[in-house]
């Protein structure tokens, strides 16, 4: 079979759309998956009827698979309640699941500020809410930012799976562009050229940022 | 009295509180040596950690003004004390008061019940503590590390905290690093800025924990002149536990020695440096000089 350069024209415009979904689903996932860890990273940190079903909530999540976890939230949750548009029910799938692995990230992060930090803050009779905002967060925000920047490129990397419920994201346009033309070689080539060229990027910039993060 | 414990008074196990009861000790006493109320009070206060018995039935006061420094063995409890009026540990046994208010109990209802959070940071605001490692905020600027807490806690606004600041960072000499972050000073200079933390919230007492100990010994000198000066500029109470001997001499009204979580001897200094009356207290000092 013959490389085709009509055939990746006739895809273009499906692959176009494709990207946007994908690159959507990314941006709405890693901020939930960024602002739930750390709800979870901090919640784990307080009384134990916070902390205990936290755990047990974060750990069966991040032992199931994210795909049981898509289909849960399309084709079961809308049995008890008001149907999710599949873009919302994609993105919460994508970033719950993550947020399971950014709370460990945030944990970490939090764990590594000295405790004279805490110390510190206490004695300088600032609340708690002032301390975590003031002091532990920023200080290990900066610490999380490297780990946190991986699980984006992971989460990348996990978006074809959101096709299976039906929201078409840029490997779900190329199957479904291969299926109708019988032409498979050129609309995948595509994809895999396109994932590597927003992950690349994405992980320089986490480098760059980690950078500018660790000058002081 | 060559020989440990020849006189009943040498014996270091006596009870804490005849000890702190000699006559003219300025600064800490028994409570009615000394003209207007007591700052800072320890009532039978005892503290363990597991089977250790870090602070053991401990009563002593220190009055307004007074400069009063702990001395004594590692593990004599010194930093204990500290650390329970900063209530970052709490006592066993006894009462703590600051200021004629209950550091660990409020009164609710005329009765006196385990203090609330917020009943505790009212009280700790009257307190300012300055620690061994600094403990600067290695996010914010030196400025920031001063301003931070005066408005959010106290309440200031940013210009009369930024203004209040920057005559503290003057007085401890870092006018010209106003700008840095902590990473970029050294460890003299970083703690110079932490006394600046501590005072820019206008605490009553202030609380300095070994803090020379992690300097380097060209830096002691410096930080050591900044508390000098804070001491006899300012009205401020001082709780000090320090191992610089010459340093406790300067500034202290009253020196206690502790011991296995008693106080063994509470005088002057120059009455505790020149003639120690206990003979643990000798052989200490032999031990630091």
């Amino acid at each position: 079979m013959n490389w085709d350069w009509g055939v990746v024209a006739d895809f273009m415009p499906y692959f176009w759309s494709g990207l946007l979904t994908t690159l959507q689903a990314l941006a709405w996932g890693t901020l939930i998956a960024f602002s739930l860890g750390l709800v979870w990273a901090i919640a784990v940190r307080g009384p134990a009827f916070v902390r205990w079903p936290v755990l047990g909530f974060t750990e069966f999540v991040r032992n199931t698979p994210l795909l049981v976890q898509l289909f849960f939230l399309f084709f079961v949750l809308p049995e008890w309640g008001p149907t999710v548009p599949v873009m919302v029910a994609g993105a919460i799938g994508l970033g719950l699941h993550y947020s399971t692995y950014t709370m460990e990230v945030y944990r970490a992060g939090i764990e590594a500020v000295p405790v004279g930090q805490w110390e510190a803050a206490h004695a300088l009779s600032m609340s708690p809410r002032r301390t975590w905002q003031s002091v532990i967060l920023p200080q290990a925000f900066r610490r999380s930012v490297p780990a946190l920047g991986n699980y984006v490129i992971a989460m990348l990397k996990e978006t074809p799976l959101i096709a299976t419920i039906g929201l078409m994201e840029m490997l779900g346009e190329a199957r479904a562009f291969g299926t109708e033309t019988f032409r498979f070689m050129e609309p995948y080539t595509v994809v895999g050229i396109a994932f590597v060229l927003v992950a690349y990027p994405a992980s320089l910039l986490i480098r760059a940022l980690e950078r500018r993060l660790a000058t002081h | 009295m060559d020989t440990p414990q020849s006189t009943p008074q040498d014996d270091p196990a006596r009870p804490a509180g005849d000890a702190t009861t000699p006559e003219a000790v300025p600064g800490a006493g028994d409570g009615r040596r000394e003209d207007g109320p007591e700052l800072i009070r320890f009532q039978d206060v005892t503290k363990r950690f597991g089977e250790l018995t870090v602070l053991d039935d401990l009563c002593f006061s220190v009055y307004p003004r007074k400069h009063v420094t702990l001395i004594g063995p590692s593990g004599s409890g010194k930093t204990t004390i500290l650390r329970l009026l900063m209530t970052l540990v709490k006592p066993d046994e006894g009462t703590i008061t600051v200021d004629g208010e209950h550091l660990t109990h409020e009164e609710r209802h005329g009765k006196l019940v385990p203090a609330g959070e917020k009943h505790v940071r009212e009280v700790r605001k009257k307190i300012g503590m300055v620690f061994q490692q600094f403990n600067l905020f290695p996010n914010m600027k030196v400025l920031r590390n001063v301003t931070e807490a005066p408005v959010h806690v106290l309440g200031l606004s940013k210009d009369e905290a930024e203004a209040r600041a920057r005559d503290l960072i003057e007085l401890v000499g870092l006018t010209e690093h106003i700008d840095k972050y902590p990473t970029q000073l050294s460890g003299g200079q970083q703690q110079r800025v932490a006394i600046a933390r501590a005072l820019a919230m206008r605490p009553k007492v202030l609380l300095l924990d070994e803090v020379t100990s992690a300097l380097d010994p060209e830096l002691v000198a410096g930080v050591l002149d900044v508390l000098r000066d804070v001491a006899h500029s300012t009205e401020i109470t001082m709780l000090c536990v320090t191992h610089e001997m010459s340093f406790a001499r300067d500034i202290s009204d009253c020196v206690m020695m502790f011991d296995k979580g008693r106080i063994v001897e509470a005088a002057p200094p120059e009455q505790l440096f020149g003639d120690p009356r206990h003979q643990r207290t000798r052989d200490f000092l032999r031990s630091v000089q």
